[in-house]
């Protein structure tokens, strides 16, 4: 069953989930996500599901560690601020392996900052966020139908390894109203899940969701596990797009809006024969890499464009590991590039090179 | 024949961590004693607080969630609105409840919760080692107030029951004590009526136990004991603060 509506980003988080099976949700109001709780508390009720207006984004990310350790799928959503003060709770959910979505509609930082749309949280939601060794998997929509089904899969996956993840946008794709095709997913299916702390019903064995490890060689191998398992996603669950790399000598770099701007200058400047690609990372944790890895071994040079300071280009840097050139063009926080900035910058990196060829 | 005393089933049989003659250990078996008592252990899932009970989990032979400091009602809320039909209880210090989880609990109190709350108020922070708590008495010395608490800057101990009893949801509020056997009876009593509110789908209960911690206090345990009855009670008036079917009677 397939229907096509117009849906705007936000309420597109909202239905995703509960396309996906989620019946837990619980947030604290923050700009520009609010379409997402006042959605559920319209829909929860609709399909016998829970909506809690906490009292603090500490609280929500609380509510659903427990919610989630309880064997339900739940989620929370905010933006920037909001995911700082739910790092801690992040951390405690990531080492003690429940499995919940935590969608970060990101606006400009740092501090109160403003309410224009951002990429500035990259860094916290890639390399942790919250204290310790841990990785959440995060997921970088690019359209309203893709927030749709990242959001099953964002729930899919996260059961699957046990495991926090983290759809990451911006505030512009939280507002944007786009066409979607809204499905019931045919293999909707909730894994049973014994580690769960349900009660020791029936002789189960005692389940402790818990992330303590006392002793030194226990935490270690609490470690061990955890990094074992992250090696396990990034070879299983890297997804990104192409378009156009093959024959490309730059290649942009871009997800999320900036990835959308990208593409119309990328379009502009092929137009004027400019070899020029677009590789969308749609996992930003785990990292495309290895396939970066290897377009740079090809030749390739690369630009990423960010609306921060420059953040994911790090990443970028680390995959070609210095064997190609990597350039930023970015907005910082609270402005979204232009077709024509971006454009602009794109010939501007040809300047010169084809003489010196 | 009849067994007339035994260990509670709801308890696991192996030493625990807490000191000599901290009261944690008896407040844990009262706790067992109640669910035993109810039948409903199997279906209990314990939250575990950031403290000396951190471990509780080792302690009661249930299911459980161990809690970030403070966070354990909220754990508790998820889990009870996942699993309505469970019996859920946190277990929290006074640092946990009634300092850095302040929010949570009256929060959870507030939207009436159908959980049970064991709050052990023993004036310090026993895991960090003797910090001052928002339920440290006037002039108490601790590492953190060594000159001994300062009213004028440090304001006075927070009255858990007294505040969450101005809420209009909580089913359940009683403060107890453990300091001696008659006490201690009472303080049993009061824990299986939470429960029995829980089990019942009356709401938010919770009973604060008024607790020890000689290693901190730098007491023998005895001597623990009176200086509770002695300074505690009187600032921490004990009984039932609320009890829903007496106010609609
Ligand atoms: C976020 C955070 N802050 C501080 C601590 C350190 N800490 C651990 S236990 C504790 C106080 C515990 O005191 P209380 O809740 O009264 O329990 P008790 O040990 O007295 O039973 C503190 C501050 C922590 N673990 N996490
Ligand atoms: S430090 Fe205090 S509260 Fe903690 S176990 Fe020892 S006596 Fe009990
Ligand atoms: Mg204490």
């Amino acid at each position: 069953m397939a229907e096509r509506i117009m849906m705007k980003g936000n309420e597109a988080f909202a239905e995703g989930a509960i396309k996906a099976g989620c019946r837990f949700f619980f947030g604290y109001p923050i700009t520009p996500q609010n379409e997402i709780p006042e959605y559920m508390s319209r829909r929860m009720p609709e399909v016998g599901g829970t909506f809690i207006q906490a009292e603090s984004e500490v609280s929500a990310i609380n509510m659903v560690y427990g919610a989630g350790g309880a064997g339900a799928r739940a989620m929370t959503s905010s933006s920037s601020p909001g995911i700082s003060l739910k790092q801690e709770g992040i951390s405690y959910i990531a080492t003690a392996e429940v499995p919940c979505v935590i969608v970060n509609v990101a606006r400009g930082g740092p501090g109160l900052g403003g309410l224009t749309p951002s990429q500035a949280d990259y860094f916290q939601a890639v390399k942790g966020g919250g204290h310790g060794d841990y990785h959440m998997i995060v997921f970088a929509p690019g359209s309203v139908q893709e927030i749709i089904d990242l959001m099953y899969e964002a729930f899919v996956t996260a059961d699957k390894y046990r495991n926090p993840v983290m759809v990451l946008a911006d505030g512009l794709l939280g507002q944007m109203m786009e066409p979607v095709v809204l499905r019931d997913w045919e293999d909707l299916q909730i894994p049973e899940k014994p580690w769960a702390s349900t009660g020791m019903v029936a002789g189960k064995p005692q389940s402790v969701i818990n992330s303590l490890g006392l002793a030194p060689e226990e935490l270690e191998n609490m470690n061990i596990r955890l990094q074992n398992k992250y090696r396990t996603i990034e070879e299983n669950e890297v997804r990104y797009e192409e378009d156009g790399v093959e024959d490309a000598e730059l290649i942009i770099v871009a997800y999320g809006t900036s990835a959308r701007v990208s593409k119309s200058a990328i379009n502009k400047a092929r137009a004027e024969g400019k070899k020029v690609g677009l590789f969308r990372p749609i996992t930003l944790w785990p990292f495309p890499s290895k396939r970066l890895a290897e377009l740079a071994e090809a030749g390739k040079r690369f630009m990423t464009v960010e609306m921060s300071a420059g953040q994911m280009i790090e990443d970028v840097k680390l995959a070609v590991n210095g064997k190609s050139e990597v350039e930023f063009y970015g907005r910082y926080n609270g402005a979204i590039p232009s077709v024509t900035e971006v454009y602009q910058a794109i010939m501007k990196s040809f300047e010169g090179r084809e003489v010196h060829k | 024949m009849k067994q007339v005393f035994g260990y509670p089933e709801s308890l696991q049989n192996r030493p625990n961590h807490y000191c000599p003659g901290c009261t944690h250990g008896i407040i844990h078996r009262l706790v067992a004693e109640a669910i035993d008592e109810l039948q409903v252990r199997e279906k209990t899932i314990a939250v575990a607080p950031v403290g000396c009970a951190v471990l509780a989990y080792n302690y009661f032979n249930c299911d459980a969630q161990q809690a970030a400091h403070g966070r354990a009602p909220a754990v508790a809320t998820g889990i009870k609105r996942a699993l309505p039909d469970r019996i859920v209880f946190t277990y929290q210090g006074d640092g946990d409840l009634a300092s850095i989880g302040m929010a949570e609990i009256v929060h959870a109190a507030n939207r009436g919760e159908n959980i049970t709350v064991i709050f052990v108020n023993n004036a310090i922070y026993g895991m960090t080692g003797g910090q001052m708590a928002p339920t440290t008495l006037p002039g108490q010395k601790t590492t953190t107030s060594p000159y001994g608490r300062d009213t004028a800057t440090t304001g006075y101990p927070i009255q858990v029951c007294e505040m969450l009893n101005t809420l209009k949801a909580p089913a359940f509020i009683a403060r107890v004590s453990v300091h001696d056997p008659k006490n201690v009876m009472k303080a049993k009593e009061a824990i299986k009526k939470a429960f029995e509110y829980q089990v019942n789908g009356k709401g938010f209960s919770l009973v604060e136990v008024l607790s020890t911690c000689p290693t901190n206090w730098g007491m023998t345990p005895v001597e623990a004991l009176k200086w509770l009855e002695n300074n505690m009670v009187p600032v921490f008036p004990l009984g039932t603060f609320r009890s829903l079917e007496e106010v609609s009677k």
